[in-house]
C-alpha cells in the first residue's frame, strides 16, 4: 500500500473550503500550525533536534567524523543528507530501499543547507588531500501528517545551530567546540487547492493539492533553493505572492530553529 | 505474572460496571488472564491452558469469548461491518477498494448492483469514488472480501469523509446510536458511520466542520465520562446551523427512552457497535447481524 488515492469527495470538499477561505482544522489560508524545536534531543549525537509541526514529527541527528576529502574537492569537508521515512510514521511508507519520496526530501534538505552555505565547508578540512570533518546529517521521519520539508528541513537547522565538533575524541584537537553556522535557511513549503495557496499543508491536503512549491530563504532575504512538487502550475504571479510569504513565516521560523 | 492469579486491576475505576457485564479489567499486551471456561476470542492466544493477551484493552468475559475491546489501533475487519472504501483500482471485474485495513479489498462486480460486461466497470465507479460496502467474508488467506448488495450501502455521492480511530467508532455512535443522534440533530448533517473509521458526512460547510470537531474530542476525549454531555454542550455552544431550522427553546429534549447511562469511562457492551446510527444508510437490521469476533 505505497500510495492511497484520497477519496474524491474528500479533495473536493478541501478545495470547496479553501476557496471560501477556511481549512478542514480551521486554520487560514496563510497560517501554520504549533511549530515547536526541541535542540539537544540525542544525547549521543553530536548535534540533534526534534520538531513538531503540528502532528508532524521529524527527528534529526548530526554526527561529526574524520573522513578524507573528495579527490576533486580536497580543501573541503563532506556534508551528506540523509532522509530515512519509516514505515511507523505513515500507512504510505513502506520497509525497503528509500522510495522517491525520501530521496526528494534529502535532496531538497541538502540543497538549502549547501546552497545557503550554512557551513562553510572549507573549515572542515582539516588537512588537505587526506583528513577532514565529514557531517552527516540523517532525518527520521516519526509522524508523517504533511509538510514534511519544511519540518525536516527546521529540524536539520536546529541540529546543525546546536551541534558539537567532537575534535578529543578525534584526537585533531585539545577541545570540542560548537559547528559554526553562517547561514539560517528555512523552507517554506506552499500548496495550491483551486485557486488557493495554502502554506503548511497537512497531509489531506498535500493529497488533494494542485501543485507544491517549496521556498527556501534564509537571514540576508535570499531564496537560496526551490523544490518544485506534484501535478500542477504557478503563475509568475503567484511565485512571486509565495516568495515573499515564505519571507514572512521565515524569520519566525529561523528564530525557533536558533532557539533566539 | 504467570502464576494464574487472573488479572490486576490498573488504577481508579477501571472495574467500572456496565448494566448486563462484569467488571472490565484493562489489560496489556503479555498479561495473563483467565479464561472462565470461554473460549479464546479477539485479542488473546493461549499457550498451552494458559491465556494471554496480545493488545491493550478491556478483557471482557461474554459467553463463549474472552476478548479483548481495543483502545487504539487499525481496522481489522469482521463479517457484516459496514465500511466506507475508496476505490483505488478498476480491473476486469472487480475494484480494489482501500478500507484502511491491511490490505486492499476486491468488490466484485456480482457484489454491486450492476451488471457491467468485463472492461465496463469504470462506468460505474472511478478511481477515487468512494462507497459504502459491508464485508462479505474473509477467508483464511486475510482476503477481505467486500458486497455492495444490502440495504443503504452504495456509491457516496456529495458530503465529504472524516475520519476516527476505528477503535473509537463505538463511542462515535454511543448507546443505541445516542451520539450520532445528538450530534446528527444538532448538526444538521446526514452521517454514515463506518466501522473502519471512516465517516461520510452531509451538510453545510459549517455542519460538516462541528461534527468535524465533534470527532475531535471523542478522539481525544472519549475514555472519559461524560462524554455526551460534553459533545451537546459543545454543539449547543457553537449554535445551530443555518439548516436545522428553529429549535425548541430551552435545552435540548433527551431521549429518556433508554435507560440511564451506563459509566462511559467504560466500554460499552459488545453489541453496541452496531447499533443503529442516525443515517439511512446503515439500517439497524443491516448492522445488527455483525455480532459476535470475527473468528466465529
Amino acid at each position: 500500500m505505497s500510495e492511497v488515492v484520497a477519496a474524491e469527495i474528500q479533495t473536493t470538499h478541501i478545495i470547496d473550503l479553501a476557496r471560501s477561505g477556511h481549512r478542514l482544522d480551521g486554520r487560514g489560508i496563510d497560517e501554520w500550525r504549533p511549530v515547536k524545536v526541541e535542540p539537544g534531543y540525542i544525547k549521543s549525537a553530536d548535534g540533534s533536534a526534534l520538531v513538531h509541526i503540528g502532528h508532524t514529527t521529524v527527528l534529526c541527528g548530526v554526527k561529526l567524523e574524520i573522513g578524507k576529502p573528495f579527490p576533486d574537492t580536497p580543501n573541503a569537508g563532506v556534508l551528506t543528507t540523509n532522509a530515512e521515512l519509516i514505515a511507523l510514521s505513515s500507512p504510505t511508507f513502506e520497509p525497503g530501499p528509500p522510495q522517491p519520496e525520501a530521496i526528494e526530501l534529502s535532496r531538497v534538505v541538502d540543497r538549502s543547507i549547501r546552497a545557503a552555505e550554512t557551513i562553510d565547508l572549507t573549515k572542515l578540512c582539516v588537512t588537505p588531500a587526506e583528513k577532514c570533518w565529514t557531517c552527516f546529517v540523517d532525518i527520521h521521519c516519526l509522524d508523517h501528517a504533511g509538510n514534511l520539508i519544511d519540518a525536516a528541513q527546521l529540524a536539520a537547522l536546529g541540529a546543525l545551530t546546536h551541534a558539537t565538533m567532537p575534535a578529543k575524541r578525534f584526537g585533531v584537537g585539545e577541545h570540542d567546540f560548537p559547528l559554526e553556522v553562517n547561514h539560517f535557511p528555512v523552507e517554506c513549503t506552499f500548496v495550491r487547492l483551486g485557486d488557493k495557496i495554502v502554506a503548511d499543508p497537512t497531509f489531506e491536503e498535500e493529497a488533494a493539492g494542485q501543485g507544491r512549491l517549496t521556498v527556501a530563504t534564509d537571514e540576508a532575504r535570499n531564496v537560496v533553493a526551490m523544490q518544485k512538487g506534484k501535478i500542477g502550475a504557478f503563475s509568475p504571479d503567484e511565485v512571486v505572492e509565495t516568495v515573499e510569504r515564505a519571507f514572512r513565516h521565515g524569520d519566525r521560523l529561523r528564530s525557533l530553529a536558533r532557539g533566539t | 505474572m504467570g502464576n494464574g492469579q487472573g488479572p490486576r486491576h490498573r488504577g481508579r475505576d477501571r472495574g467500572a460496571r456496565s448494566p448486563q457485564s462484569e467488571p472490565k479489567v484493562l489489560v496489556l499486551p503479555g498479561d495473563e488472564i483467565p479464561d472462565r471456561g470461554l473460549q479464546p476470542g479477539f485479542g488473546t492466544y493461549r499457550v498451552g491452558r494458559r491465556l494471554f493477551v496480545s493488545i491493550m484493552g478491556y478483557a471482557t468475559w461474554r459467553d463463549p469469548f474472552v476478548r479483548v475491546v481495543p483502545f487504539a489501533g487499525r481496522y481489522i475487519p469482521k463479517p457484516n461491518d459496514v465500511i466506507v472504501g475508496v476505490v483505488q483500482d478498476v480491473q476486469k471485474t472487480f475494484y480494489l477498494l482501500d478500507i484502511d485495513a491491511s490490505r486492499w479489498a476486491p468488490l466484485h462486480t456480482s457484489g454491486t448492483p450492476w451488471e457491467p460486461g468485463p472492461g465496463e466497470l469504470d462506468q460505474y465507479l472511478r478511481i477515487g469514488d468512494a462507497v459504502l460496502v459491508a464485508v462479505e467474508n474473509l477467508d483464511p488467506t486475510g482476503k477481505i472480501g467486500v458486497t455492495m448488495k444490502g440495504e443503504g450501502l452504495g456509491k457516496l455521492s456529495g458530503g465529504t469523509l472524516a475520519t476516527i480511530s476505528p477503535a473509537k467508532i463505538p463511542r462515535v455512535i454511543g448507546k443505541a446510536g445516542s451520539m450520532i443522534h445528538t450530534i446528527t440533530r444538532l448538526t444538521g448533517t446526514r452521517v454514515a458511520v463506518g466501522q473502519n473509521g471512516r465517516i461520510w458526512v452531509e451538510g453545510t460547510p459549517d455542519g460538516i466542520h462541528r461534527v468535524r470537531e465533534c470527532l475531535r474530542i471523542i478522539e481525544e476525549e472519549g475514555q472519559w465520562p461524560g462524554l455526551t454531555e460534553r459533545i451537546e454542550g459543545f454543539l449547543q455552544m457553537t449554535g445551530p446551523t443555518d439548516d436545522t431550522g428553529p429549535r425548541p427553546p430551552g435545552p435540548e429534549p433527551v431521549d429518556r427512552t433508554q435507560p440511564e447511562r451506563f459509566d462511559e469511562g467504560a466500554p460499552p457492551p459488545d453489541d453496541d457497535p452496531r447499533a443503529p446510527s442516525a443515517s439511512p444508510h446503515i439500517p439497524p437490521d443491516e448492522t445488527n447481524e455483525g455480532e459476535g469476533p470475527w473468528e466465529a
